[in-house]
């Protein structure tokens, strides 16, 4: 298994090599540049402004010299926010962006896991047509569409929450449960498909024959097969969370990464888009790292090599 | 045992105690939603409206503006006089002006500021707010010349400040008085943190930011707030009232209307579309809609046909119903533009008007080859990506085809593409607008001028260029404003673009805000600003 691991995580160097590569000259192909603004500036500060950040060298020189900082996990400064560096940008941002990951994902898998189990087990009952009724609903409504609405009931009609901010505990529970619903949602789908397969199969029988009582049947037996897809899906469905936390970012002004990266692409900082997408791009390879080992864990079908 | 309504009773009592607790302490908060977050507070390093109405809280200049940001007021110099052809302007500091760590403030910190800000290292946006009209700067600025003694600023003693200029330049005391370009920074205080000429040298964290504005920065939550509490060693201390206020970053507009409708802001940042009938109809006592001194046009590139043919770009210009795009499509209190430059700029209004003439234009057409728009290829329309561009060019679609046949596409691109377009002139006709950066019609005129790095038409006119020259050269207000008529007049005859109606800026108040008027820039001295209950 460490021999797995090792393997695996030399594996991911020249992986992130080739996104940071292609990323840093994809970006600068792009038309337009970091002081591209619509008061044009004089030709000659111009000039002084890309003499300050080095953009009037070579680009392949501008190239080893961005990998040769980042050997020393220097990130570079940011254009847009010139006395910031993009490792304190992320020092500062990621720390909230996890923090509303985690919740959301324990919003999700307490919600979701509850909901497919439930559907699985009174299978076609008014509680199942319920559960999965709601799981439709919360995979078709955008976060965009659910998150203004539970402003609108929960801030404005209630008055019990701001309507968005990042200052106190309350101020976390709309995004997290934004954000955990549609995930919750998912999960709950694939757990109920997941059991509903595992409840059928052999060994479930032999269980319930040999006079287990229900509950462990479920528990002991069912969940630990039935969780596969769920924990298939969970990986991406992290670096999801984390990534793809822009919409609820900007609906509830949350000081997280996830907005960062999206407009840095569009500000053209150059060195913060380098920053989130290796960052992210880490995530994932990690991320999918520890989903394959849960999942040999989990199923004695698979061994690693 | 106590009753329901005895309970009731008790913790109404309650309540009401600590209602008044909070009014006791008093405090006067203002909230602000305050658009997207500051690049950074330092007054060399930024451009854009949101740091500027930062910087107007913890900077001041030599001069300053009343509450209706129009007329000059004293700032950090108490008086000023200006030589009588026009080139030395001699500012009279304050003798008690200090910074907000109590550093005396003098002549010499504006001297090392404007060194700072022509330090070519630097790369300060704006520099050229400074070295296009003092002299020797632009030398200095481009390394012609290396000594600092020889740019036009001296300071003969501690409380004076001599500044002279190239031309006589006479609207220079509004830009001063409304620009942070003129600001001085405490070059004191920044050595501390770095190199004073680095644009990353950390001196603008809280605790560390002197100021000389009538608030020093408190807190600075990036992407979330920014605070700043009254400064005891501002000169006109006695007349804010404000004790605090509460910069928010407010990128999102839809979430900023929330933000209001909950109480967390007094004022907001803008007002999405949408809402503006909404409010117009449930909440019009906190409705604000003001104008903003600037015009809204579609460039023309008349290097390219077929809008190199004067004829073509009148055609299009005339055959619109300006009033039609302001009332129904765009509704938020803009005004038609007939003009380049915006009516009623420091007494400035434009005397040459288009006027809408759809026969006339269709036989502009006509003569240029193309009667009912026969044979014309298709004419190419570039926006930046939004629904209100959209909207607005699909209205002057549907007018140009029906009033003149003339085939309009529509493109877009994301912003930075699309103002890669406009510097290269990779376009037909574009959106686009110009904003002022200080309260004089030049500001509107300065960019057509044949070298500009904002014409983008391809547009040059050298008559034009030589009456601009001149209007620098002018003190006397009337005479200049005599040679912008001509400029407007030459503007609305060649048409290297088509201007169509001028901003407003529309955004939602608590009735409570006292003190905050309607100002041409959207700068707003907080000295004047309170808030009643």
């Amino acid at each position: 298994m460490f021999r797995f691991i090792a393997r695996r995580l030399l594996e991911t160097i020249p992986v992130l090599l080739i996104i940071v590569s292609a990323t840093f000259f994809m970006i600068r192909f792009v038309p337009g540049g970091p002081f591209t603004a619509e008061k044009a500036v004089t030709p000659e500060i111009l000039r002084n402004l890309e003499a300050h950040y080095g953009l009037n060298q070579p680009l392949h020189h501008q190239y080893f010299d961005y990998l040769g900082k980042l050997a020393h996990g220097d990130l570079g400064p940011s254009f847009k926010y010139p006395n910031r560096t993009v490792n304190e940008i992320i020092a500062d941002k990621l720390p909230v962006s996890l923090e509303l990951g985690l919740l959301s994902l324990g919003i999700a898998l307490a919600l979701g896991l509850t909901a497919g189990i439930i559907a699985s087990i009174w299978k076609n009952t008014w509680l199942d047509y319920t559960a999965s009724s709601l799981a439709m609903i919360g995979i078709c409504v955008p976060t965009f569409v659910l998150g203004p609405l539970l402003v609108l009931f929960f801030a404005i009609h209630l008055g019990r929450f701001n309507a968005s901010g990042w200052y106190d505990w309350q101020d976390r529970v709309l995004p997290a449960l934004t954000l955990g619903c549609v995930y919750a949602a998912y999960i709950a789908r694939l757990t109920r498909g997941g059991m509903l397969e595992v409840l059928n199969q052999d060994y479930i029988r032999t269980a319930r024959a040999k006079g287990a009582s229900e509950l462990r049947v479920i528990f002991k037996h069912a969940l630990r097969g039935g969780l596969l897809p769920v924990v298939s899906f969970l990986g991406p469905a992290i670096a999801g969370i984390l990534t793809g936390s822009f919409v609820i970012e900007t609906i509830f002004q949350i000081p997280g990464l996830g907005r960062e990266f999206v407009t840095s692409a569009f500000n053209r900082d150059y060195t913060l888009v380098l920053g989130t997408v290796l960052l992210y791009a880490t995530l994932i390879v990690t991320l999918n790292l520890v989903v394959d080992v849960v999942q040999v864990w989990l199923n004695p079908k698979l061994k690693f090599e | 045992m106590p009753t329901v309504p005895a309970i009731a009773r008790f913790l109404r009592l309650g309540l009401a105690l600590l209602g008044a607790a909070l009014a006791l302490s008093g405090q006067q908060i203002l909230r602000l939603g305050n658009g997207t977050e500051p690049q950074d507070l330092d007054p060399q390093a930024v451009t854009g409206l949101p740091e500027h109405k930062i910087l107007m809280a913890l900077f001041e200049g030599l001069l300053s503006t009343d509450a209706t940001g129009q007329k000059l007021e004293p700032g950090i110099a108490e008086s000023w006089d200006i030589s009588p052809d026009g080139l030395v302007y001699t500012f009279h500091l304050r003798k008690d002006a200090q910074w907000s760590d109590g550093t005396p403030l003098t002549s010499a910190d504006y001297i090392q500021s404007y060194r700072r800000m022509l330090t070519p290292e630097l790369g300060a946006e704006y520099a050229y707010l400074i070295f296009n009209f003092v002299a020797g700067a632009r030398e200095y600025y481009r390394g012609e010349i290396t000594d600092f003694d020889q740019v036009g600023f001296k300071a003969p003693d501690p409380h004076t400040l001599q500044v002279t200029l190239k031309q006589p330049t006479p609207f220079l005391l509004s830009i001063i008085a409304s620009h942070y370009a003129w600001y001085a920074v405490p070059v004191h205080v920044i050595s501390k943190f770095g190199p004073i000429d680095r644009k990353n040298t950390p001196w603008t964290r809280p605790g560390r930011l002197v100021g000389n504005g009538p608030f020093v920065l408190k807190e600075w939550l990036p992407n979330q707030r920014i605070e700043v509490v009254r400064n005891p060693r501002y000169w006109d201390a006695a007349r804010v009232k404000l004790d605090e206020v509460h910069f928010y970053a407010t990128e999102d507009i839809a979430a900023e209307e929330r933000m209001f409708r909950t109480g967390q802001l007094d004022i907001t940042y803008e007002l999405p579309n949408s809402k503006i009938d909404v409010y117009r109809r449930e909440r019009p006592e906190s409705l604000q809609t003001t104008p903003y001194l600037g015009v809204y046009f579609y460039r023309c590139n008349v290097t390219r046909p077929p809008l190199n043919d004067k004829r073509i770009r009148r055609a299009l210009a005339l055959a619109v119903n300006r009033d039609t795009l302001v009332k129904r499509v765009l509704r938020g209190g803009q005004s038609p533009a007939y003009a380049m430059s915006h009516p009623d700029c420091a007494g400035y209004s434009a005397q040459a008007q288009l006027t809408e003439d759809i026969a006339e234009a269709k036989r502009l057409l006509a003569e240029a080859g193309y009667p009912g728009g026969k044979g014309l290829p298709p004419i190419e329309l570039l926006y930046n990506t939004s629904e209100n561009h959209r909207a607005i060019a699909e209205t002057l679609q549907a007018m140009w085809r029906k009033n003149l046949g003339i085939d309009v596409r529509l493109t877009n691109q994301e912003w930075k593409v699309y103002l890669d377009s406009q510097h290269t002139m990779n376009f037909q006709l574009q959106r686009s607008g110009w904003i002022a950066d200080y309260i004089d019609p030049h500001v509107f005129f300065e960019l057509w001028e044949t070298d500009n790095g904002n014409n983008n038409s391809g547009w040059s006119n050298p008559e034009y260029d030589r009456l601009l020259h001149e209007a620098l050269r002018t003190a006397d207000t009337a005479a200049r404003y005599a040679i912008y008529q001509k400029l407007d007049a030459i503007l609305i005859d060649e048409l290297p673009a088509i201007p169509l109606y001028y901003y407003s800026k529309t955004n939602a108040m608590h009735p409570r805000v006292k003190g905050y008027l309607p100002t041409p820039l959207d700068g707003h001295p907080y000295k004047y600003i309170s808030l009643q209950d």
